[in-house]
């Protein structure tokens, strides 16, 4: 058994067009490291370069947000279901048009 | 629960309503562990952003930004603009909505009954289209004023001033509160409230997990979090799946009897996951979450009915929560 992660269309350019890989890992970091390892590239999205998770990027470990389960230390083991995901406000379209506004004005 | 002298000073209020059937089942004599919905259908548009929208607009009046006669524009998916519409009506206000084409026909036949106008951005343009569309209509319209629930303090504040004490003044034994991450104004708003009033409570946040379709972001650099969102105040945080969120929302009615919208059945499911952890572990449990809307302005969705997987794709797309 392996862990499973879903990949967002717009960092599946890293995995050769797949939407699902699979990685091992004790934990979150260890994982990432396995993927860069098949997926070169991936964790550069993913980490900053200080070491931490991007601002837009949210990992969920079986749907629950990594960043209240210790971040990048958050244990992982085989069977879970990891998704990666672009950060968005619900209502996705008009955040970004207020957003827009604002910056505009 | 009386009489008021407008249907402003009916806002908030909403009653909470416990659901001992969907409450997990715990063994004779462990601490019980129970459920409440908090219904803010029961608000005066029939949604929880009455709170947000009635406090931004009157802050706003307060502070000079609004003037009388004045235009208010606000990109909105939905319930913020129906309650805008509401208010604006009842203040004199003119108020331009624009949105995704993708929303359900009932949030635009009722924002146009409220009186407002709605300008379309389109749904296959995704976020960068709706970008474009609001530069556009700024740049046209340089006097019409924004409230930005995104970044408004005066959207948490209705949740901190209103929904955190009515929750503590009907269920002093909360233990946990659960609800939508949007514009994060409820979370931020009650939670702030309730930690500083009740000790240990975990505030606990569901967020709407669209496909992809509906972000149509180009690259990570495109996401946004909300000027709100203060992490700190959050204990976890679940993004569900809409097939989650169907088959709650279906439970809901099924089971206790609520009509709801699909953003509520997504906070149920993570309210309930909470309730079973607690009750396995036998501690004792008062989860409070919110029922943002009811499902009437999602019934040509047609989601309500035949399997999950027929749900699924009627709401492929679309913005649900």
């Amino acid at each position: 058994m392996a862990i499973e992660v879903r990949v967002p269309t717009i960092l599946r350019s890293y995995t050769g067009g797949a939407k699902i890989v699979e990685g091992a890992g004790d934990t979150l970091t260890a994982l990432i490291d396995d993927l860069d390892a098949k997926h070169s590239g991936l964790k550069g999205r993913l980490i900053t370069p200080e070491g931490g998770l991007h601002r837009f990027v949210n990992i969920y470990v079986n749907d629950e947000d990594v960043r209240f389960l210790g971040a990048l230390d958050a244990k992982v083991k085989d069977g879970d279901s990891i998704t990666i995901l672009p950060a968005v406000a619900g209502g996705a379209l008009g955040f970004a048009a207020a957003a827009a506004l604002l910056g505009s004005r | 629960m009386a009489r008021y002298e407008s249907l402003l000073d009916a806002c908030g209020g909403t009653p909470l309503v416990g659901l001992p059937r969907l409450s997990p089942a715990v063994p004779e004599g462990a601490p019980p562990v129970r459920l409440w919905a908090k219904l803010e259908d029961r608000n005066p548009t029939g949604s929880i952003k009455d709170r947000a929208a009635l406090f931004m607009v009157r802050e706003a009046e307060e502070s000079g930004h609004l003037r009388p006669g004045d235009t208010i524009l606000e990109p909105t998916s939905g319930n913020t603009g129906i309650a805008l519409a509401m208010v604006a009506k009842l203040r004199g206000y003119r108020l331009v909505c624009v949105m995704p084409e993708n929303v359900s026909a009932e949030r635009t036949q009722l924002l146009r009954m409220y009186g407002a106008e709605i300008i379309f951005s389109p749904a296959a343009g995704g976020s960068n289209q709706a970008v474009a569309t609001a530069k556009q209509i700024a740049a046209e319209h340089p006097d019409w004023k924004m409230l930005f629930q995104y970044g408004n303090p005066a959207n948490a504040r209705a949740h901190y001033e209103t929904t955190g004490p009515e929750l503590l003044h009907d269920l002093p034994t909360i233990t946990h509160f659960v609800a939508g991450l949007g514009t994060t104004g409820t979370l931020m708003g009650t939670g702030r409230f309730l930690r500083e009033k009740v000790e240990g409570i975990q505030i606990i946040a569901a967020e709407p997990r669209y496909g992809e379709l509906v972000y149509g972001l180009r690259n990570i650099d495109e996401g946004y979090v909300p000027e709100l969102y203060d992490a700190s105040v959050l204990t976890r945080r679940f993004s569900v799946g809409t097939r989650d969120a169907v088959l709650r929302t279906r439970q809901l009615i099924e089971v206790e009897g609520i009509f709801a919208g699909f953003s509520s059945g997504a906070i149920l499911h993570a309210a309930l996951a909470v309730a079973h952890e607690a009750a396995k572990e036998g501690r004792r449990a008062d989860v409070a979450f919110v029922v943002c809307d009811g499902g009437w302005k999602y019934l040509s969705t047609g989601a309500y009915g035949g399997t999950l997987n027929d749900a699924e794709e009627a709401l492929e797309g679309q913005l649900w929560a």
